[in-house]
């Protein structure tokens, strides 16, 4: 099998006739892990969502290959199956549908018919990756993230992670509202994935993440674009400075999407 | 404005159909008289829904098409394992093919016949309830013709104090597209018995013209428990007018639960009248409707007596350019003290073209009660169906799963496993 790759080449995407992302280049091998930091309203989940290909975003300009294929020419549910993985900063409550017939439903849609996973294999594998979360067994018949408290969506965010094992993850702000304990599970979650077969990129505004999930690569995004990548030791030093030296260093007055001159 | 129709039965047809089926005196009288009627009333007026360009009047009475002697492949399928050997009735275009009913029951007075049998064994027994406290031959022109052309049905007698403790199965059957369907059903519980009946209407004329004209009447006596579960299934052929009623004495429980999933235009209506002081109604209704159908369904619970509890549920799925209505209605009469009423109906529609008119109504007349509505009309949030999509899920699946959740909540209420079950296999088929 040959290693995942995701690359982004000159990407520009609008919401609502207005562009969010203006011109973004990235490229995520598999076995490494990135991560994106920025303020907020900087177009992070933007870029991380027309990557999965949310309805409201439109893509203007731009290529992205996904293992060589043209990403943008698949459904989204075909990216899923080609190894795409992106857990949301908002995931959706569904009523009626309960986690483990979800997550059935999840892995079945990339096997065959008549190839469907064993019901007792998916029940271990299920009760593993949960204990491991240190998820109460009660979730799984729980309808999908229906009065889940924000730690717990994204503790299931990362339950499907590991259940689906996609070839490349975005994980969007997959730290916030975590407290130090849940955050140290979900990098915990993390880290077992980690292998040259997968390739994350992790958003977050927080460098506190990635104490426990050491990046390869990190790139600082304003005004919708990279403005600086360096290596782990570029998020301590926001983590100590902030971001306004990086501003200074670029001119910039406001980081937010739609406010440069 | 309805229609003027040519009825074309006439009281020489009506009497030599009945005398045919050596029905005693009473039963050709109240049909004479219900045929005259039929050319009198008018048609019933459902709130919303333009019925005056379907056809229910006009069908052929009798299927001319003889029944074999085996069970048909459809039929087989709704019985399930054991259904045969116990308590079953078949009928097949009107004829009785099936009618059995364990000997145990039969020892303890239950009958469980088709209504042709009842009428020849039980008359006086029958008159009692048909059409008498429950839908009433003058109601409108629909229940006139009902009487009056009434083919076959079921008949449901449960003595004082006795548990009928597995489920009553009836499945009615119509391969016919020539022939209407009109099919009568009486549960009658006496003082403080219990009974389980669940029925299947299923029909396989997607082309034609052709008519149902149902009537279900339901009696629970004192402390006397009915269950009553229903799928409707009828093909898009068949044009459906569909009454079940049910009263419950003092202290009595008439549960329903009804898959309302014809694929033809409907007219549904749903009454319980909770006439005794602490009695107790639960409606749970799951409706879909596709193509271009248009369905019109109604569920009431009528509060009499004192102390007295009604909650309906309705869920319902719009599909292609179906268009339905869903009244609710919770009626609470002066005198009904200490009553509570509660309502909730919510509809999900799949497509832009799909019309879901949901009306809770609350009518009290008392101030001493307590009542609640909810309603909700909605459509796939296109999110949520991203979110599905963004795990691998096709966007077929996707839908199905929504819909199967949005039902779920009723689905899962049925009171039997087989009418679960069923529920499920038809809905998937509608949905799909
Ligand atoms: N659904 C939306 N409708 C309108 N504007 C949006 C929407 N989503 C994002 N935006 C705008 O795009 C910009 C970037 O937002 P976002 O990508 O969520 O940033 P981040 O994730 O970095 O906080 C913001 O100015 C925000 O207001
Ligand atoms: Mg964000």
């Amino acid at each position: 099998m040959s290693t995942p790759n995701l690359k982004i080449e000159n990407l520009r995407v609008s919401i609502e006739d207005k562009e969010i992302i203006k011109g973004l280049n990235l490229e995520i091998n598999g076995g490494e892990i990135h991560a994106i930091m920025g303020p907020n309203g900087t177009g992070k989940s933007t870029l991380s969502s027309a990557l999965m290909g949310h309805p409201k975003y439109e893509v203007t300009e731009g290529n992205v290959t996904f293992n060589g294929e043209d990403l943008f020419e698949m459904e989204v549910d075909e990216r899923a199956k080609a190894g795409l993985f992106l857990a949301m900063q908002y995931p959706s409550e569904v009523s009626g549908i309960t986690n483990a017939d979800f997550l059935r439903s999840a892995i079945n849609a990339r096997r065959e018919e008549g190839q469907e996973i064993s019901l007792m294999k998916f029940i271990r594998e299920l009760d593993k990756k949960m204990e491991l979360l240190e998820m109460d067994s009660s979730f799984a018949h729980r309808y999908l993230n229906e009065g889940f408290s924000g730690g717990e969506k994204k503790r299931n965010e990362i339950l499907q992670l590991m259940m689906i094992e996609p070839k490349i993850a975005i994980l969007d702000e997959i730290d916030s509202g975590l407290d130090i304990d849940a955050l140290k599970v979900v990098a915990k979650g993390v880290n077992e994935m980690r292998n040259p077969e997968f390739g994350c990129l992790i958003i977050t505004h927080y460098q506190r993440l990635l104490n426990y999930i050491t990046p390869d690569k990190v790139h600082v995004m304003m005004q919708g674009r990279i403005v600086k990548s360096g290596g782990p030791e570029l998020a301590q030093r926001l983590e100590a400075e902030g971001y306004d030296w990086i501003k200074e260093e670029l001119g910039i007055e406001d980081e937010t999407v739609g406010q440069e001159a | 404005m309805s229609v003027e129709t040519s009825f074309k039965y006439d009281k020489d047809y009506v009497g030599k159909f009945s005398e045919s089926r050596q029905e005693p005196q009473w039963l050709l009288d109240l049909r004479l008289r219900a045929l005259e009627l039929a050319q009198q009333l008018p048609m019933p007026k459902p709130d919303k829904t333009k019925i005056d360009k379907w056809n229910l009047t006009e069908f052929n009475h009798i299927s001319s098409k003889e029944n074999g002697t085996e069970l048909p492949e459809q039929v087989k399928a709704l019985i399930g394992e054991d259904g045969e050997a116990g308590n079953l009735l078949v009928i097949q275009n009107g004829k009785t093919l099936r009618s059995s009913v364990t000997e145990e029951l039969a020892a303890q007075g239950v009958i469980f016949t088709d209504l042709v049998t009842a009428v020849k064994e039980h008359g006086d027994l029958l008159q009692k309830y048909f059409m008498q406290d429950g839908v009433s031959v003058d109601e409108n022109r629909l229940t006139a013709i009902h009487a009056a052309l009434v083919n076959n049905g079921a008949f449901i007698y449960v003595p004082k104090n006795v548990e009928v403790k597995s489920p009553l199965q009836a499945i009615y059957f119509h391969d016919d597209e020539q022939s209407g369907l009109v099919n009568h059903v009486i549960v009658a519980a006496e003082d403080n018995s219990s009974v389980t009946y669940v029925e299947n209407y299923l029909s396989t004329n997607n082309e034609g013209d052709s008519v149902s004209n149902i009537v279900s009447e339901v009696f629970a006596g004192p402390g006397a428990k009915v269950v009553y579960g229903a799928v409707d299934n009828l093909a898009k052929g068949m044009t459906s007018y569909i009454n079940r009623r049910g009263r419950a004495g003092r202290d009595a429980r008439i549960e329903w639960a009804l898959g309302q999933l014809n694929d033809g235009n409907t007219v549904s209506d749903n009454t319980t009248h909770l006439v005794g002081d602490g009695s107790f109604a639960d409606t749970k209704t799951v409706n879909i409707g596709k193509g271009d159908q248009k369905q019109n369904f109604v569920a009431q619970i009528f509060h009499h007596g004192k102390s007295s509890e009604g909650y309906i549920l309705t869920h319902g799925v719009m599909k292609d350019a179906a268009s339905s209505i869903f009244n609710g209605i919770t009626k609470i009469e002066h005198g009904a003290t200490k009553s509570n009423g509660e309502q909730t109906e919510r509809v999900l529609m799949l497509s832009e073209k799909a019309r879901g008119d949901a009306n809770p109504i609350l009518l009290i007349d008392e101030d001493d009660v307590t009542a609640g509505h909810a309603a909700s009309v909605g459509r796939i949030d296109p999110i949520q169906l991203f979110y599905l999509m963004s795990r691998g899920i096709s966007k077929a699946e996707a839908e199905r799963l929504i819909i199967h959740g949005f039902l779920g909540p009723v689905v899962n209420e049925m009171p039997l496993e087989s009418v679960k079950k069923r529920l499920v296999e038809v809905i998937e088929r509608k949905v799909r």
